[in-house]
This record gives C-alpha cells, structure tokens and sequence, in this order.
C-alpha cells in the first residue's frame, strides 16, 4: 500500500511539472474560495445603490466598474461567487449522495431492485435535462434552495450508473464474499467495502459534478429561473447585463470569465485527481 | 436482427408509457384547473360544470389519462392558459423555425468535428491535439449564452453589422437574404457551443482506433499514414457518429432554447421559456412530452442504424 501511494504522489508531481495549467487551475480556484470567504472586507456594499455612478467602466475606485443601479461591481462578483460556489457545491454534494446510493443499491443487490432503479434512471434521463429542471422549478418557489434542490435532485442519474457499474465489479471480489460468508449485514458491506472501493469513482465525477452544477446554475439564473434578486449569481448578473449590454459590455464579460475559469479549472481538478486516484489510467 | 430491431421497440414502449404518465400527474398536480383553458373567467359556475362534464374532467383520473394520452397522440395538445390558443397549432408554427436554425448549425459542427477530432486523435499528444484539446476544455466550461453575448455586443452593438432580434426586420418577411443575415449569429453560437464536446467525442473515438490490431497490422504492411487514416480509421470512427446524430434528434426542439431567448428567435425555446415564466403548464407539458418522446426515439433510431451499419452487432444477436 505504501509503494503504491509513493507512486501515485510521484505521478502526481509528474503532472504537476508537465502540465503547468493545474497549478493555474487549483491557484485560482483556493483564490476565489478565499474571496467569496472573505467578501464582506470589501469595502462597498454589494446592495449599496449610488446613482450617480451607475454604468461607469473599470476605475481605480471600481475595479471592475458599477452596474446599472452604481453598486461596486467587483464586490457583487465575489458575493455572486459565493451563491455560485454554493450552489455548485451543496448540489453536488445533494446529488453525489442520491447517486451513490442508488448506484450501490442497484448494483449490490441487483435482481428486480436493479432493475427497478435504473429504469428509474432511465425515465429520468429521457426528459431533456433543460426542459426537466425548468419544469420542477416552476414547482418550487424560485430562489437559492429551489435551485440548490432542482439540480442536486435531478443530476444524480450519471453517478448513480458509474457507481452501479462499479458495484457490480467489486462485489465479485474475494473480500465482499468473504464478507458475505461472515454473514455481515448488507449494509455493513456496502459501507464497509463496496463503498471505499468505488470512492475513486465518487470523487472524479463529484469534482465534474460541481462545475456542471454551476454552467446549470448560471444557465437557469440567466433565464431568470434561478436566484432571484436582490440575490445575485454570475449567471444572474449575465442576466441583468444583458438589458444593458451595448452601454456595458464589461458587465458581460466579467462574470463570464469567472464562469469559464471555475467550471474549467474544477475539471482541471478532476484530471488532477484521476491520476491520483487511477495510475494504471494514465500509464496507458 | 429484425427480432433486435422488434426487441428494442418494444423496450422503448414501456418508458414512453411511463413517460406520458408522469407529464399527466405533472399536469394533475399543477396548481390550475385544466377547464379554466377552455371557460372564460366570467362564466357561470353551471356553464363550467357542463363544459367539465364535455370535456370529461369529470371522470377518474385513469379515464382522463387515456382521453389525454388519444388526444396527445393525434395532435390535440389542448390549449394555452394564458393567449387560449391551441398548443399544436402554436407550436407547428415554430418547429420550423427552430429546425431551420438547429440543422444547419448541427451539420456544421458535426463536419468541423469529424476534421478536428481526427486531426488531434491521429497524432496523438501532438501539437495540434494540444491546441485541439485544451481548446476543448476551454470550450466546455464556457456558457453558450455568453458567447452569445459577446457575438451580440461585438457584431450587433459595436460594428452593426448583423441583426440581433428575431428572424426578419420589419417589412421584410419574404426577403431570403434578411433572414440569412438573421440567421447568422445565433448558428455561430449553436455551432460554437456543440463543437467541444462533439470534438472530443471523435477524438476520443479515433484514439482507441488507433490501438486497435488491424492498425498495427497496416503498419506493418508498410501503410502510410495517410492511407491508414483514411481508408481504415475514418470508417471505424463514423459508425459511433452515428450514435451520436441519432442521439441529437430531440436537439431539433430543446437544442436552442437559450440561444433562441437571446435572439428572440420565434422557435420552440422562446414558446417554452415564455411559458415557464407564465405558468403557462399545458404548453410545458406538451413540449416536456415531445422532447422526451423525441429523446427515445432518437436513441431507438441510433441502436438500430448502428446495428445496420455495423456487422458485428448483427452476429452477436
């Protein structure tokens, strides 16, 4: 265990070396993790309104310039990081843990329980996921659980088909039936073995599940389905800029980019943690 | 392989079955009476219990449910809440548009795709697959409606030199050459945001052609490049394409909804979005149910061109 764990910190710092974009990529996402933290030192308001420098370009006292009602717009950036990060983050977390569930039970079991869950599965990644998530939003009231819910609720079919695949590998191995000869309790074994073995896994998609709850995050908020005001995400801000997007283009773009660098560099991560977590992946 | 074809038919049928079902409790659970589409507010309550009992709302929910299903099936959608006009009608009007914007960009991207995708998974860690690649990874995390955004603000706002809003300037509605320039824009977008991942897919695809034997066996023919990755590797990468246009079917109706809202593009997307934002559920039921009926059938229709184009699967059954 212990070479095998050198080797994977050696190939790690291999790709560390050779592949100098990670280190950009997890840099800035401990950055903006920081300042969504420590938004509040800022020293404007995020809903400060100030007339009489609405709509002004980047400046030495607004670096990213004001929006259309003059509040500081690098300071709504970060407080609109912070909505995105957690919504990224706590639907993942939400849809992770359905997925896995339902990925275990399907696979462990198996029988008429597999069968039942993935057609289950199956049902719910017919519906165009677009269309899906709209829909069940119209049925919540609009706002940071709706979407939180919305998301963590029906994005765990991929995860839940990755684990079940997985599930039905290791639980063939000597351990789990060894296991199952001690007569330990089903949910013993899942916890105890099935679990741990699938957990590189877990973690690979969950990094990609973040970044894909945030472009949804983004795309239901810029359709004005998400957050609603005076809340704001990155997509809602794309949203609001654009009524005002030939007199202030910058209000596009910035939080544009914050969306393309953290959805980017979460997947950059999640490459990061497949060579760790599979070396025989990357030797290939 | 026709007991195949048989065989994947009659797995589709349940999911469709349950499919219906659940956008008919969508509806059911709905906070709106389905006879308040057809009554006028000011009707009398004696007036609407009659038109209930016409319509046959007045019956179990599974009698509603086959009435609704034979409805759905022959094209009766029902009717708006909000503008009370037929859903099917509405949405005949729109189809067209959203396919004359979807298909021409899908092809377009398709074509781009199967180029670059063989370009960077043919030479493999190469100077053009690392321009390919990371430009894919760029791509994936980059919102269409940005890009979007930014194409509106440079080319319509800066320049003005294409139009921004809907599909015709107004007093033009028969001039070809006004709708082209409408059209432009938005097929960018399309294009530029199905690139990433279909890219990838060809790569990825073409890669794992290469470390199959008979490559090797070219190789040690003496094959050139080149021959090998046309006469042998092109064919083997197009059979999974063709997955993944069959897969793009329901992209016909939900493929643009975004892009339509920006450009106010009369099509599917902007009727469904304004129905979201309207309550508007027999509208959003609809398309919910054709979209996903469009999802099964696109897959159908994949397995079982694959299973006519590729040999193999054939055996295997």
């Amino acid at each position: 265990m212990a070479m095998l764990s050198k080797r994977r910190i050696r190939q790690m710092r291999t790709e560390l070396k050779y592949n100098k974009g990670i280190i950009v990529a997890i840099s800035f996402l401990l950055i903006i993790a920081l300042l969504s933290v420590f938004a509040f030192l800022s020293p404007y308001d995020p809903d400060a309104l100030d007339m009489l420098h609405k709509l002004e370009g980047p400046s030495a006292a607004h670096w990213f310039g004001t929006d259309d009602l003059g509040r500081d717009y690098l300071t709504r950036i970060l407080y609109g990081g912070r909505i995105s990060l957690l919504v990224g983050v706590v639907s993942m977390l939400i849809s992770t843990f359905i997925g896995v569930t339902i990925g275990t039970a399907a696979g462990y079991f198996g029988g008429i329980i597999d069968n039942l869950l993935m057609r289950v599965v199956d049902i719910l990644s017919s519906i165009p996921w677009m269309v899906l998530v709209t829909v069940v939003s119209i049925f919540l009231k609009p706002g940071l659980q709706a979407i939180i819910l919305v998301i963590g609720l029906f994005t765990w079919m991929s995860i839940a088909r990755l684990v079940r695949a997985e599930t039905l590998s290791v639980k063939e191995r000597e351990y789990v039936l060894y296991a199952k000869a001690m007569d330990q309790s089903n949910i013993f074994i899942i916890l105890r073995h099935i679990i741990p073995s699938v957990l590189p896994t877990i973690i690979i998609s969950a990094t990609s599940d973040i970044a894909n709850a945030i472009m949804i995050e983004s795309s239901l908020s810029f359709l004005g389905l998400g957050v609603q005001q005076p809340m704001s995400s990155w997509g809602s801000m794309l949203n609001r800029a654009q009524s005002v997007l030939g007199k202030a283009p910058y209000m596009a773009l910035i939080p544009g980019l914050m969306i393309i660098f953290t959805v980017f560099s979460f997947n950059k991560l999640g490459d990061l943690i497949r060579v760790f977590v599979e070396p025989k992946a990357i030797e290939k | 392989m026709a007991r195949y074809i048989i065989k994947r038919i009659l797995q589709a049928l349940p999911l469709l079955i349950v499919i219906s079902l659940i956008c008919f409790m969508l509806i059911q659970l709905a906070p709106f009476d389905v006879i308040d589409t057809i009554a006028k507010p000011d009707m009398a309550p004696e007036v609407k219990e009659a038109l209930k009992a016409k319509y046959g709302l007045d019956q179990p929910a599974y009698i509603q449910y086959i009435r609704w299903l034979r409805q759905m099936v022959s094209g009766n959608l029902g009717y708006s809440i909000v503008t009370h006009q037929s859903v099917a009608f509405d949405l005949a009007a729109r189809i067209p548009n959203t396919i004359l914007l979807i298909l021409p960009s899908y092809l377009l991207a398709l074509a781009i795709s199967i180029v670059l995708g063989l370009a960077a998974g043919s030479k493999r860690g190469g100077r053009a697959d690392k321009i390919i690649d990371t430009l894919c990874s760029i791509g994936m995390a980059t919102p269409t409606f940005w890009i979007a955004m930014m194409l509106v603000y440079v080319f319509g706002y800066k320049f003005g030199i294409f139009p921004i809003l809907g599909m015709h300037t107004l007093g033009q509605d028969n001039s070809l050459p006004d709708l082209l320039m409408h059209l432009i824009l938005p097929t960018v977008v399309l294009t530029i945001g199905d690139l990433p991942g279909t890219v990838r897919f060809v790569r990825s695809s073409t890669i794992s052609q290469y470390t199959e034997d008979y490559v090797m066996v070219q190789k040690a023919f003496g094959a050139g490049r080149a021959e090998i990755l046309f006469r042998h590797v092109v064919k083997n990468v197009l059979l999974p394409v063709i997955t993944l246009v069959g897969m793009s079917l329901p992209r016909l109706i939900t493929g643009a909804f975004i892009t339509e809202s920006i450009f106010s593009w009369p099509g599917v997307g902007t009727y469904f979005i304004t129905a979201i934002r309207s309550f508007d559920y027999p509208v959003i039921m609809s398309v919910m149910f054709f979209s996903s009926v469009m999802v099964i059938l696109g897959n159908l229709l994949a397995d079982i061109c694959y299973c006519l184009v590729d040999p193999r699967i054939q055996a295997m059954r």
